[in-house]
Formats: C-alpha cells, sequence, structure tokens
C-alpha cells in the first residue's frame, strides 16, 4: 500500500471535514472565552486561564491530527489490540490510583495541573477494536458467537467505567449498536431497545398494574390477529411485565440518590430549583434568554455572572444559546449534524470493512454526546455528564474526539486501499 | 455493496430526526416562550432604589424648620459574611452580642443570599467609624437615606411627623409605596405628603451569581434619579412660635396667631408638645407610646382639636349679629342689676353697672348686656317662632365658622360644635325657647370652638368682614403654589360700619381703666380684644383670650387658652400681649405685667395634678384622631 501512497501526506484528505472540525473548536474557544469573561480583571491573554489552556489543547489536538495523517495504515491495525490493551490497563489503573473529581473517580493525573480521562480514549480503542474484528471476519450479526464477541469488545470498558462510576460515558458506549446495525445486527435489537426506553419512562408516569394491563390487552390483540406467533407474543409480553419490576427494583436498590433525583426531575416527577435541577434551569434560563438573535458575543448576563453551573465544560452550549440566540445554536445543530451525515457518506464509500465500521462508530459516538449534551441543557434528557464534542472545554475529551475523529479521516484518505 | 446498504438511510434518517427535535425545542424556549428572558432578567437584573430626601419645611421668614439629615442602614448578605470581628462591630454598631446574633438570624431567615436591613439608622457619628473599617466586614453593606432633624425642636404638632410605610399604606397607595419608603403620617407631612416625598430614584444593576454587584444594566440607560420632595415655605414664624412654646410650658392650653389679611397661621402652639426629633430614630416606638400614655397628652393637637366653650369672647359676635339684625344699635342701653334672669335661668354678672351700652358692655364684658340682646334676637319674630329664629341665628354664627371645620391644611381638624334647632328639640322636646339657650349669648352652653376657630373669628373682625381659610402654607417649592380656596375672602355678612362699633369696645377692654382684659395692653400698640373665663366642671377654670393688634391696619389675630389658668386676665391676656408684641415689634420689651415679668410667666406651672395615675396611663390611645378633650360647662 505505503508504495502507491504518494509523497503528498495531505493526499485524499477530506478537507471539509477537517474544516468542520476547526469551526466547531474555534466555537468551543470563544465559547470558553466568554464563560470566563471580566471586564474588569481581564488583563491580555493568559494561558493559565481556560481559554488559554483550550487553545494549548486545540493547537496541541492540529498537531496530533497532523502525526495521525502521517502514520501508516498498518500501524492501526497492527496496534489496534494493543491500544485496546493498554486503555483497558488505563481503565483498571485509575479505579486504583484515581483521582476523584466530583464522586468519579475517572481521572490519572499526570503532574501539575493536567490530567488524564481514560474513558475519553476508551470510546477510539473500542472503536478501532471493534471494526477491525469486523473487518477481519466479515460477521453479520446473525449468529449468536458473533454478537457476543461484539458485545465482550464493547462490554469490558463499559463495564469498567461503570465501576468508576460514570453513568455518561458508560452509557456512550450504547452507540455503537448504530455499526453493528449497519452491519446486520436485526433491527429488533433497536427496537427492543426503544421498547426498554419507553417502558422504562412509563414506568415512572403510570402505575405498573395499569401497564400490565395495557400489555397484556395489546398482546391480546396480536394474538387475535396472529394466532401463528401467539408463543412468541406471550414471551415478549412477560418479558416486559418483568422488565417493569427490575426498573422499580433497580431505582430503588441500584442507582444513588443523585442518580435517582436526576431522572426524577427529567420525569417532571420532582420540582427542584437549587437542587439537582437548579444546572437545568438556569441553563435553560440562559439559552431561552438570547431569544432569535441572541445577546451579543461577551454580552450574554447569565454568561458572564457564573449563573449557569459547570458552564464551561458540560453546558457550554448554553453559551451559545444565550450570547448567539437560535441562530447560533440552529448553526452549530447544523454544522454537527452537517458533520455526522459527511462522516456516514465518507464511511460508505470505503472498500475496507473496517474503515466503514470505524465510521460509523465516530458518528454515533458523535451523535450520542451532541444529542446527550444539548439535550439536557435543554432539559429533555436527563443530566448525565458528558461533554460536547470539540466544544466543551477540557483537554482529554478534546483529545480523545480529535483521535477519533483524524483516525477516520486519515482511513478516509486512504479509502481505495483495502486494509487487512 | 451489501445488502444492508440501505440501513445507511435508517440511521441518517434517525440522526436528523433527533436533530430535528431538538431545534424544535430550541425554537421553543428561545423564539416562542418568553419565560426565559424575564427568568434571566429576575436573575442577572436587580432594581435598586434611591429614597428621595423629603422636603424642607421653612418659616415665613425662610428659616429652617425642619431639614434631612443623613444617616445609614446597614445591609448584609448572611452568606457573605465570613470571619469577622464580631466584636469590634458590635462595638462600632453599638449593640451587643446577642444583638448581633438575633440581628444575623433575622436576616437568614428573610434571604441568605440577598441584602436585607442588620441595623436601621447608623448615625452619623457611628457611620465615620463603621466607613473606615468596613472592608474588615465583608457581607455587610450601607445604604444612605435620611430622616429628619428639627433644629430648634419646634412646632411638633404643627408639622407632624413621617414613618416608615405599613403594609397598610401600601395597600392603599396601589403600588405607589414600596419597603422602606416614609410617608407622612400627621401634621403638615401628611397633609403634604404628596409635594414632601418626592420621586423614588431607580438603578437598574447586574448581579452575578454570587450577587456581587456587576455594574449599571446599559450603562444606566432605563435609571431614573431620585427627586427630592419640594420645599414648602409655612406661614409660621419661627421666633413667634418660639415665644409661644416657652410661654406655654408647663401648661395645658394653645396660642393660635393669624395673619388677618392673609389668613396665614403665624403660630401654632399646642401645649404640653413633645421634642419632634424623638419622633425619628431608631426608637421611635417607645418613644411614640410613652407619648401616646402621657396623661397630658402631647399627641393632641388643641389648636385644631380642643374644644373650649368661647366664653365671653364669643360676645363681640353676638354683638355683631344683634346690630346687622338692627336689634340694637350702638347706643342702645341695658339696665344692668348684676345679672339676669331668663325663666329659671339666673346669669349672673361679676359687677353691677347699671345703664350700659354696647361699647361699655363689652368693655366690661357684660353678661347681663348679651343677654338681653340675645333675648331680642330669638324674640325677633315673636315667641311662636322662636325656634326658626334661633336657626337663622346658628346659621349666621356658622357664617363665622363655628360648628363647622375651617378646612386648615392640617389633618385631624374639629369641627367642634353648635346646635341646630332639630339637636335641641331632640333634648327638650316640643317645647323650648331662648331661656333654655340663654347660656349661648355668653359663650357656653352647647357650644364649642376650637382655638384657630376663635383665632379666626378676631381675624373675620380685625378684617370688618371676612375671613380667608386659614392655612399653614404660604407657599410651594419655588413656583409659589397655593391653593386658590386659600385666597378667596369668605364674607360674614355683617356690615363695616357694625364692625366698628364692636372694635370700639374691645379696644375698651384693653385699653380703658375699666376694661376687663387690661393685662394683655401693649405699650405704643392698640390692641383689641376680648378675655373669657370658661367655667370647667373638672377644675379651675380655664383663662381665654381673644384679640387683634394693632387696631388700624391688623398684623395679628389671635387667641390664647391657658387650661386651668383662671381668669382670662391672669394668664391668657398677659400671654397674648407678649405675643403680639413680639410679632409686632420682633421683641419683648422689658416689663412686667402684674407684676410678672416675661421670666416668671414661662416659669410658671399650671399642669393640673393627675388624680388616678393607673387607669389614663395604661389606657393606650391609638390614634390621635380620637382624641376629644371637650371642655363644656353644664
Amino acid at each position: 500500500m505505503s508504495n502507491n501512497q504518494p509523497k503528498n501526506f495531505f493526499y485524499n484528505v477530506d478537507w471539509i471535514t477537517v474544516l468542520l472540525f476547526i469551526a466547531l473548536s474555534a466555537i468551543g474557544f470563544f465559547s470558553i472565552y466568554a464563560t470566563v469573561y471580566n471586564p474588569e480583571k481581564m488583563d491580555g491573554f493568559s494561558f493559565t486561564s481556560s481559554y488559554g489552556k483550550q487553545l494549548i489543547y486545540i493547537l496541541s489536538g492540529l498537531i496530533i491530527g497532523f502525526f495521525i495523517l502521517l502514520v501508516d495504515m498498518r500501524f492501526f491495525n497492527a496496534l489496534a489490540p494493543i491500544i485496546y490493551g493498554v486503555t483497558v490497563v488505563l481503565l483498571i489503573a485509575v479505579l486504583v490510583v484515581g483521582r476523584n473529581v466530583g464522586g468519579n473517580q475517572a481521572w490519572i493525573s499526570l503532574g501539575g495541573d493536567f490530567k488524564l480521562q481514560p474513558s475519553e480514549f476508551a470510546k477510539f480503542s473500542t472503536a478501532l477494536l471493534l471494526s477491525r474484528y469486523v473487518g477481519l471476519l466479515n460477521p453479520t450479526f446473525s449468529d449468536v458467537k458473533s454478537i457476543l464477541i461484539a458485545a465482550l469488545i464493547v462490554g469490558f470498558p463499559m463495564f469498567l467505567i461503570m465501576r468508576q462510576p460514570d453513568a455518561g460515558s458508560t452509557l456512550v458506549f450504547l452507540s455503537f449498536m448504530f455499526p453493528l446495525y449497519r452491519e446486520g445486527l436485526s433491527g429488533y435489537f433497536l427496537l427492543v431497545f426503544l421498547g426498554m426506553i419507553t417502558l422504562f419512562v412509563a414506568d415512572f408516569l403510570i402505575p405498573i398494574y395499569v401497564l400490565i394491563f395495557i400489555i397484556i390487552g395489546i398482546g391480546g390483540l396480536f394474538i387475535y390477529l396472529n394466532k401463528r406467533k401467539r408463543n412468541t407474543i406471550i414471551l415478549v409480553a412477560l418479558a416486559c411485565i418483568c422488565y417493569l419490576f427490575f426498573v422499580k427494583f433497580a431505582f430503588n436498590h441500584i442507582l444513588k440518590t443523585h442518580q435517582k433525583t436526576r431522572i426524577e426531575l427529567i420525569l417532571g416527577l420532582k420540582q427542584d430549583s437549587r437542587g439537582s435541577g437548579y444546572n437545568v434551569i438556569q441553563s435553560k434560563i440562559a439559552i431561552g434568554s438570547g431569544k432569535f438573535t441572541g445577546r451579543g458575543f461577551l454580552q450574554g448576563t447569565q454568561t458572564k455572572y457564573g449563573y449557569v453551573p459547570a458552564q464551561s465544560t458540560d453546558f457550554i452550549f448554553s453559551t451559545v444559546g444565550e450570547e448567539w440566540g437560535f441562530m447560533g445554536s440552529f448553526v452549530v445543530l447544523g454544522l454537527f449534524l452537517f458533520l455526522l451525515l459527511r462522516i456516514i457518506n465518507m464511511a460508505e464509500r470505503q472498500k475496507s470493512v473496517a474503515s466503514r465500521v470505524y465510521g460509523y462508530c465516530v458518528a454515533s459516538i458523535l451523535f450520542f454526546h451532541v444529542f446527550i449534551n444539548i439535550g439536557m441543557t435543554i432539559g429533555v434528557v436527563p443530566v448525565i455528564g458528558i461533554p460536547l464534542p470539540f466544544i466543551s472545554y477540557g483537554g482529554s475529551s478534546f483529545w480523545g474526539f480529535t483521535v477519533l475523529l483524524f483516525t477516520f479521516i486519515k482511513f478516509d484518505s486512504n479509502r481505495m486501499g483495502l486494509a487487512k | 455493496m451489501t445488502s444492508f446498504f440501505i440501513r445507511k438511510y435508517t440511521i441518517q434518517s434517525l440522526f436528523i430526526f433527533i436533530f430535528f427535535i431538538l431545534v424544535c425545542n430550541l425554537f421553543y424556549i428561545q423564539v416562542i416562550s418568553e419565560k426565559y428572558y424575564l427568568s434571566a432578567n429576575n436573575n442577572a437584573l436587580r432594581k435598586n432604589y434611591i429614597f428621595p430626601a423629603r422636603g424642607e419645611i421653612v418659616d415665613r421668614n425662610h428659616k429652617t424648620l425642619v431639614k434631612n439629615q443623613p444617616i445609614y442602614d446597614l445591609l448584609v448578605i448572611p452568606n457573605q459574611v465570613k470571619n469577622i470581628d464580631t466584636l469590634l462591630l458590635c462595638s462600632i454598631v453599638d449593640i451587643d452580642l446577642k444583638g448581633f446574633k438575633t440581628r444575623l438570624h433575622r436576616a437568614r431567615a428573610q434571604s441568605n443570599y440577598q441584602m436585607t436591613i442588620f441595623e436601621r439608622q447608623v448615625p452619623i457619628e457611628n457611620y465615620a467609624a463603621l466607613q473606615e473599617k468596613l472592608f474588615l466586614f465583608p457581607g455587610f453593606f450601607v445604604q444612605p437615606r435620611t430622616v429628619r432633624f428639627y433644629p430648634d425642636s419646634v412646632a411638633s404638632q404643627f408639622l407632624g411627623y413621617s414613618k416608615e410605610v405599613k403594609q397598610s399604606d401600601i395597600d392603599k397607595s396601589e403600588g405607589y409605596y414600596k419597603l422602606g419608603d416614609y410617608i407622612g403620617k400627621s401634621g403638615v407631612e401628611r397633609s403634604y405628603e404628596k409635594e414632601l416625598r418626592g420621586r423614588r430614584g431607580i438603578t437598574y444593576m447586574l448581579y452575578d451569581a454570587k450577587n456581587n454587584p456587576k455594574g449599571a444594566y446599559q450603562d444606566g440607560r432605563f435609571d431614573e434619579a431620585a427627586i427630592s420632595g419640594k420645599k414648602l415655605i409655612s406661614s409660621l414664624d419661627l421666633e413667634l412660635q418660639k415665644l409661644g412654646e416657652e410661654i406655654m410650658k408647663n401648661k395645658v392650653g394653645s396660642i393660635v396667631a393669624i395673619e388677618p389679611s392673609s389668613g396665614e397661621v403665624l403660630a401654632f402652639v399646642s401645649s404640653p408638645g413633645y421634642n419632634p426629633n424623638l419622633m425619628v430614630g431608631k426608637k421611635v416606638g417607645n418613644e411614640y407610646m410613652a407619648l401616646n400614655n402621657n396623661p397630658y397628652r402631647p399627641l393632641n393637637i388643641r389648636p385644631i382639636q380642643g374644644m373650649y366653650s368661647p366664653g365671653s369672647a364669643f360676645k363681640p359676635l353676638d354683638a355683631l349679629i344683634a346690630l346687622q339684625e338692627g336689634v340694637i344699635f350702638p347706643n342702645s342701653t341695658f339696665n344692668c342689676p348684676g345679672g339676669y334672669k331668663a325663666g329659671n335661668h339666673y346669669v349672673r354678672c361679676e359687677h353691677v353697672d347699671g345703664k350700659i351700652d354696647l361699647r361699655r358692655g363689652l368693655a366690661r364684658s357684660c353678661n347681663t348686656y348679651f343677654c338681653q340682646i340675645f333675648a331680642k334676637l330669638i324674640l325677633k319674630n315673636g315667641y311662636k317662632n322662636q325656634k326658626a329664629t334661633y336657626d337663622l341665628w346658628q346659621k349666621k354664627v356658622r357664617k363665622f365658622g363655628i360648628g363647622d371645620t375651617l378646612g386648615i391644611d392640617l389633618p385631624f381638624e374639629k369641627s367642634a360644635r353648635l346646635f341646630t334647632s332639630e339637636n335641641y328639640s331632640k333634648r327638650y322636646g316640643k317645647y323650648w325657647g331662648y331661656t333654655n339657650l340663654i347660656s349661648l349669648s355668653i359663650g357656653q352652653g352647647e357650644i364649642n370652638t376650637t382655638p384657630l376657630q376663635m383665632a379666626n373669628i378676631m381675624s373675620i373682625i380685625a378684617n370688618k368682614g371676612y375671613y380667608i381659610k386659614p392655612h399653614v402654607i404660604k407657599a410651594i417649592g419655588e413656583k409659589k403654589l397655593i391653593s386658590r380656596k386659600y385666597t378667596e375672602k369668605h364674607y360674614v355678612d355683617i356690615d363695616t360700619t357694625h364692625f366698628n362699633s364692636v372694635i370700639d369696645g374691645m379696644q375698651d377692654a384693653v385699653n380703658m381703666g375699666w376694661g376687663t382684659a387690661t393685662e394683655s395692653r401693649i405699650p405704643n400698640i392698640i390692641m383689641c380684644g376680648k378675655t373669657g373665663t370658661v367655667q370647667n366642671s373638672h377644675g379651675k377654670n380655664h383663662s381665654v383670650f381673644i384679640g387683634f393688634a394693632p387696631r388700624n391696619n391688623p398684623k395679628i389675630a389671635l387667641a390664647v387658652i391657658v387650661e386651668n389658668g383662671g381668669y382670662g386676665g391672669s394668664y391668657a391676656a398677659p400671654i397674648a400681649s407678649f405675643m403680639t408684641e413680639k410679632y409686632i415689634n420682633r421683641k419683648v420689651s422689658n416689663r412686667s405685667i402684674n407684676g410678672s415679668t416675661l421670666q416668671m410667666y414661662k416659669d410658671a406651672n399650671l399642669l393640673p395634678k393627675i388624680k388616678t395615675k393607673k387607669p389614663s396611663v395604661t389606657t393606650p390611645q391609638s390614634n390621635t384622631t380620637k382624641i376629644t378633650t371637650a371642655k363644656n360647662v353644664k
């Protein structure tokens, strides 16, 4: 392969994707600048402030990206299991020697101010190994074995992250459903997944005996319509009912109090303006106060005066919403959607199955982050702390997404080759 | 291409669908709903009020009666209070450690994050020390405002007082007042509240999440400056008022002096009074209760609330009506055998005068003379029509401002009392006549007047036929605006010539050896007046004098009432003499009346002994309006 590779490293690089990456990073930088902006105390640019550090992350991210483009394709293929292994070791290490930040033991201190969050890189290594596996064996996920192997690759780091416990990052691993679905995993898995979410929500809003009554009713109707599938329908209905009881049990005995309250808040079971719901209320106020055109850069009162907690990290979108209004929010969402659809289109043009799977992994992980993060800032999904890709403040997450994306750009620049 | 290629579209559609949901939500909270925008303003934008200074009040010569003095409210944001030297703060603000704790606790109960009052009205002396060390006390702030200050401590009932608004005031004002505003509660402060209060200023300030101020909103474009209240120029003469209050010290009663040509009140003494500076400051509640429980009722506004029988001071009015009705002429004479018998009533004279005319009758205050003319007036239309004739008579008396409020620009004025024929019919049944009413002729019986009304009668006589409603404010602000109500002349429908006859008698009363009011004589000034000795069922007679001076082109008309002062000549007349001299000559000459100097009159103590301490002291009187001091003779 390398023989055919032209001298120009940037040959075939998808510049549109790179531009989208730069645009989103720039939006992130200015949004972080706005959150710490203080007209009384601003004296020149400072590299110790969060916007200064973010600039370092962005610039170093670009260098990382550049180096990824230099790396030979064979490197990724050969090292996928090793990178995965290292990540797993780090994830175990973090449970032993990690630093506890905000209730989650997710950080390894690297000396000084810098600390590493291995879970941000776990997505990358899992995506790499999963695509390598699919690329090598070409399973269609119609047999139990291939499903089990895929589940193991995804599930192992997922389990370790759950132990930290970092619910947000754990849930991100659900996004690997999409590449598997694309490769042949039955649509029933997605349906079952959606059904589980529906029943989960219904379990809190409707009394359980009413739900059971409804399930039996619907089941009865299906049996009346299609007598041959009677046993399957009865089985599904029973599974649904068991699931309802399991959710109730899990909620009461497994989840932590703050997780419970978050779920209750999002389902509207609780009103709380000072406790857990405070973030969401303040974030919605900030976003809503932007109106159509926004208050203007550095003019957002909620942003400037610190009304939204964790604004530079998980709630960075509230700055965009307040200072740039609906137009700005629309542009940011548009950029993300454009990026996602582009990655999928790029994935489909790969000759290599592994590259395609990897592309789908990247799109799905980004999608999941954007949906959950923006969804939580406007109160449509529960507050599960995961960052907004390229925009949220933070080195690990920025580098994690950069590596994730640039690896795909690298794959894509080599799309005509067939990776083994 | 695998057979699963189609799933690309499923996944892309799902992405687009989810993003569409997010955009719809954003569109709702950003564009459609106003709620979040308003909440954001609630978060960061706060209205701060600047309390305006109340208007100053000066006397007729532009000397200050009340001005403003800066004080400082100490505010606290409890959650910002950290590591402070509590004892130092206590010593500066002048509270004890326990007081500190309760205040902080109270503030916490209200809000932990917002500014609440820690200590009201820190005096300026303490403020200097506080300001210097305020940086040592994070979480504490001072807010300047002003309170009233009375440099001469005079005219308390005249000026009234202002207080912080209560919830009921706020409700009544339909949102004009806000907590922390001051409102006039009595006196000029109340009646001119709209002019005095000024306009509250507003600044819009931005605050961060920790409640630190972050500067003006949009460079103060929407701020409104506070506008101080308007200055009021009162008609009061500060020097005269001061003399009046000094001379009435340790006496119960009142002095009202009016400039007849304008109706302006020159002196408004209500005694016992109180130091108006007690009604400002932190301890106002205690001071108010103490005044309220004081048996001498210092909160009574006696010039407009005290109700006294006019007594002999009513006689000039008798004469005027009789002259106008033509029942007597100035030279008509009656025989005075030392009393007058009307039915079962016998009205006694102090002396036997024999044949007596109007001029001398007034000078000698001859009861018989006035009983005679009263009888003539009521019997003018025959015995049968006495009731109707009485009504005609009382209506003429009402023209002099008796029996109803005069409409002075002060609150809580009393109308006092004058009966109609209907009132008498209720009391006496069908059959009654002049014999039942004969006391009226000498200003006793069912007639009451306030000191203001008495002074106003003198004003009418001085003006020879009209009065201008007495008022206490000459001008508002720089524009010299004054209501037309206080420039109109109210005629009493009595010919000018008749006044001359009455004034002759009043001049003699003061200036002739046989007069009853010789104690009110003033060197080189012709005073015209009339004494009254009002019988009082509760104790010693009330001493009354009414008069005006000088005879030609009168400058001052006044009424002096000294409760339990005995004869009109013993206290009221000398006091009137000193007051008039002071006003006209701007000083009191060194002289004595009845062998007593001015200082001796000042020193005299005529306060009645309080017999039963308990009931009167412990019964709190919540409102000055309820206080009535009807002093009747049966």
